[in-house]
C-alpha cells in the first residue's frame, strides 16, 4: 500500500498546473473535456510526470479489446470501499489522457487506469502498478490496428519482469499466453463468447481444441490454466469456493464477467467480494453506454459495439423478439474505415426482431442483413427509424462514432 | 458440378478469416440458393484434409503468421492442387491469393513457397500499406461490371505470363506493382487483394463462378436492389477519394 507521500517536484507541479490550464482553455473553446490536450502539455513540460504522479498511488491498470471502460469503472467503485480513487473514467486511455486524469488526484490512495492495448507495456513500466487486469483480446479496426497476436506478444514482453499481480481471463487463449510471462497471475474464468481469434495456438501455431470450457493446443500442450475465481451464471466463486451473487444494473453476460474480474482485483487489496460486488451495483451507465433515453415518446437503450466480439456480446443481452432494434454503423477514422468486419458478426441472431438500419454505412448493413435473411428497413436517420419501428422499448446498437452521433440526437 | 448439391469449401477459417472474407462464402451460398440449388458448405480447419471433390473453394485473408502456417499445411496436404487439376473453381483473397502463387514473404521475412496454382510472385512493399476503397475495370475476358473493393495489404504481386490480371485499377493500388493491375486469374483459379468482402460488393463475380460450375450461359435474375445501392455508393466514394 502507499506509504510516504513524496511531494511532487517544482517541475512536476508546474507541469500539472500548465496541463490544467491548457485543459481549461480547451474546454472553454468547446473542444471536449480538454483532458488529452492538458495531459499533452503537462507531459511535454515533464516527461517523467506520469511516473511521478503515480508514485504515491496504488495503481491498477485495466486493458482489453472490449469492456475496459466499464471494468475500470467497476474496479474504481469497488476500491472506494478502501479509500479515495482517481481514475480516467471517461476512457481517455493513452498516456496523455492518463496523465491528465492522475493530475486530479493528489489526495487519492488508488489510481484505477484504463489503458489502450497498444500502450499497456509502456504505461506498466512508467507507473509501477500493483495490479494489471487483462480481460480479452480480439480483432478491432483492422485497417490500422496491430495484429491481435502481435498485441498479445507485446503484452507478454511488457509483463516480463513487472512486479504487479496480473488478474487475467483464463478463457481467452491470447490473454493466457500474454499473462503467463508474469510470475504472479490470478486466473479468472470469465468466459469468452467470441472465439474466432483464438483457434490457432499463440505459442506454437498448432490448432487449439476445445472441450466445454477447456481448451488445449494439440501440438505443444499449451492450455487453459486452472482458475481460482470463476464466473458461474449469476455468481462469482471465490478462491475458497464461496459463491457470491452478482447483481448489476448493467446488462449482459460480458458485464458479469467484468464484475468477476473486478472482484478478483479488489480482493488483491483486501476488499472481500461481498463488499466489492455490492458497490458495483451502484454503476448504471458508463459514458452513456446502456443508458435508456426517451426520444419521440419512445424508450431507447443505447448500446455500443465496436468490433465483432462486442456485437456478439451485445446480441446476447438485448431483449428477445419482437423487441425492435436500430443498428447504426459508420466507418470514420475512429471506427476503422473498412466495414468488412460486419461479415464476421452473426446477424442471424437478429432473426425475428424488426430492424431499422441507419448511419453512414447503412447500405453495407442492408446487404449484410439481406444475405443473413433478416428483415430490415433502411432509414435516413434515428427519427425515421423510431417512427418506422413497431411499439416497445428499442435497442439501439451502434459502433463508435455512430454511437456518439446517436447520443447527440437522442441524448438527454 | 456433377453431384446433386453445390459443394462449397471454405479453406482454413481458423487461420484465414480475419478480414470478413467469410462474407464471400455467405454471398456465394445465398446466390446459389436463390437459384434453387442445394448447397453443401464444408468448412475445413487447418488440421483437417482438404476434400478434393468440391465445386468452389474459397480462401480468405489473414495475418502474417497464420498465412505461413496455412501455406505449410496446404503444401503438405496437396488437396487444393488436386481440386484445381480436377477443374474446381478456386477463389482467393489477399493472403490466400499470395499463397496460390509461387512464393511470398512470410512473417519471418523469408521467401515462403506457395502452391504454384497462379503464375505470380509476391514480395513485401517498402512503402506505406495499401489501405482504402478501390475501383477497377474487370478483365474483359470475364465480361463483368466494374470492380469495387477495399484493400488492406503490404504485399506486391508480380504477374507472370501464365495469368491475366483480374482487373485494372482506376482508384487504388491493387497488385502494388505500379502497372495498374489488380489480382490474377487463369481458367478457374482467381486471386484478388479485394476485401469488402469482394463478393458482397460484386455479386456478379459470384454468379460468374456459378455459371462456370454449372456450365450455363445465364442464371435466373435475383433481387439486386441493395447490392446495387451499395455498389453505386462505394463507386462514388472511391471516385470522390480520388478526386
Ligand atoms: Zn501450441
Amino acid at each position: 500500500m502507499a506509504e510516504s507521500t513524496q511531494p511532487l517536484s517544482a517541475r512536476a507541479k508546474l507541469a500539472v498546473t500548465a496541463g490544467r490550464a491548457a485543459a481549461a482553455v480547451s474546454r472553454a473553446a468547446g473542444r471536449g473535456s480538454g483532458s488529452v490536450i492538458g495531459g499533452k502539455v503537462a507531459l511535454r513540460l515533464d516527461p517523467e510526470l506520469l511516473s511521478r504522479l503515480a508514485g504515491h498511488l496504488d495503481v491498477v491498470l485495466v486493458s482489453a479489446t472490449n469492456g475496459k471502460t466499464t471494468t475500470t469503472r467497476l474496479i474504481a467503485e469497488a476500491l472506494r470501499a478502501g479509500g479515495e480513487v482517481v481514475s480516467n473514467a471517461l476512457g481517455a486511455n493513452m498516456p496523455a489522457g492518463i496523465t491528465s486524469a492522475l493530475s486530479g488526484g493528489s489526495t487519492a490512495r488508488y489510481g484505477v487506469i484504463e489503458v489502450d492495448e497498444k500502450y499497456l507495456a509502456g504505461v506498466a513500466r512508467d507507473v509501477t502498478p500493483k495490479v494489471i487486469a487483462l480481460l480479452n483480446l480480439s480483432r478491432d479496426q483492422l485497417d490500422r490496428a496491430a495484429e491481435t497476436r502481435m498485441l498479445a506478444e507485446h503484452w507478454r514482453e511488457g509483463l516480463q519482469g513487472v512486479k504487479a499481480t496480473v488478474v487475467a481471463n483464463a478463457d481467452d487463449p491470447l490473454v493466457v499466453w500474454a499473462a503467463s510471462s508474469s510470475g504472479d497471475v490470478v486466473w479468472v474464468a470469465a468466459g469468452q463468447e467470441w472465439k474466432d481469434d483464438a483457434w490457432s495456438c499463440p505459442s506454437c501455431g498448432g490448432v487449439l481444441h476445445r472441450n466445454g470450457e477447456d481448451w488445449r493446443c494439440g501440438a505443444c500442450g499449451f492450455g487453459r490454466p486452472t482458475p481460482t475465481w470463476v464466473l458461474s451464471g449469476d455468481h462469482v466463486l471465490d478462491p475458497h469456493g464461496s459463491a457470491w451473487p452478482i447483481q448489476l444494473q448493467l446488462p449482459g453476460r460480458a458485464n458479469k464477467a467484468n464484475a468477476a474480474s473486478s472482484a478478483a482485483v479488489a480482493a488483491v487489496f483486501g476488499i472481500p467480494p461481498h463488499v466489492s460486488l455490492e458497490r458495483m451495483q451502484a454503476v448504471t451507465a458508463v459514458a452513456g453506454r446502456y443508458d435508456v433515453v426517451s426520444y419521440l415518446g419512445r424508450d431507447i437503450r443505447l448500446l455500443l459495439a465496436k468490433n465483432p466480439a462486442g456485437w456478439l456480446e451485445t446480441f446476447s443481452l438485448i431483449d428477445p423478439p419482437p423487441t425492435p432494434v436500430i443498428l447504426s454503423v459508420n466507418a470514420r477514422g475512429a471506427d476503422g474505415t473498412d466495414t468488412s468486419w460486419l461479415w464476421d458478426v452473426d446477424y442471424t441472431r437478429l432473426l425475428g426482431h424488426p430492424v431499422a438500419v441507419i448511419g453512414d454505412r447503412r447500405l453495407d448493413l442492408a446487404v449484410r442483413l439481406e444475405v443473413a435473411g433478416v428483415d430490415f428497413r433502411v432509414c435516413a436517420d434515428a427519427a425515421e427509424a423510431v417512427r418506422t419501428l413497431p411499439p416497445g422499448r428499442i435497442e439501439a446498437i451502434a459502433n463508435y462514432t455512430a454511437f456518439q452521433d446517436l447520443r447527440r440526437v437522442v441524448g438527454n | 458440378m456433377t453431384a446433386s448439391a453445390l459443394r462449397l469449401v471454405w479453406v482454413y477459417p481458423d487461420l484465414l478469416s480475419t478480414y470478413g472474407d467469410q462474407g464471400n462464402v455467405l454471398v456465394m451460398e445465398r446466390r446459389a440458393r436463390q437459384r434453387g440449388l442445394h448447397v453443401e458448405r464444408v468448412d475445413v480447419r487447418s488440421d483437417q484434409p482438404i476434400p478434393t471433390s468440391g465445386d468452389i473453394y474459397l480462401i480468405g485473408g489473414g495475418e502474417d503468421r497464420p498465412q505461413r502456417l496455412a501455406a505449410e499445411r496446404l503444401r503438405r496436404d496437396g488437396g487444393l492442387q488436386r481440386a484445381a487439376d480436377n477443374g474446381a473453381i478456386i477463389f482467393s483473397v489477399c493472403a490466400g491469393y499470395q499463397i496460390l502463387g509461387h512464393e511470398f514473404i512470410n512473417d519471418l521475412g523469408q521467401r515462403e513457397p506457395g502452391l504454384g496454382l497462379l503464375d505470380v510472385i509476391s514480395t513485401r512493399g517498402e512503402g506505406a500499406r495499401c489501405v482504402g476503397d478501390v475501383l477497377a475495370d474487370m478483365d474483359p475476358g470475364m465480361g463483368l461490371p466494374q470492380l469495387t473493393g477495399f484493400e488492406n495489404h503490404q504485399g506486391i504481386t508480380h504477374l507472370g505470363p501464365g495469368v491475366r490480371p483480374f482487373a485494372r485499377v482506376t482508384v487504388g493500388r491493387g497488385n502494388g506493382t505500379g502497372d495498374g493491375t489488380e489480382g490474377a486469374w487463369r481458367d478457374t483459379v482467381f486471386g484478388t487483394y479485394m476485401h469488402g468482402p469482394v463478393l458482397a460488393r460484386n455479386p456478379r463475380i459470384a454468379d460468374h463462378m456459378l455459371k462456370l460450375t454449372l456450365d450455363v450461359g445465364a442464371l435466373p435474375p435475383v433481387d439486386e436492389r441493395w447490392f446495387e445501392a451499395l455498389r453505386s455508393e462505394r463507386i462514388s466514394a472511391a471516385l470522390n477519394t480520388a478526386a
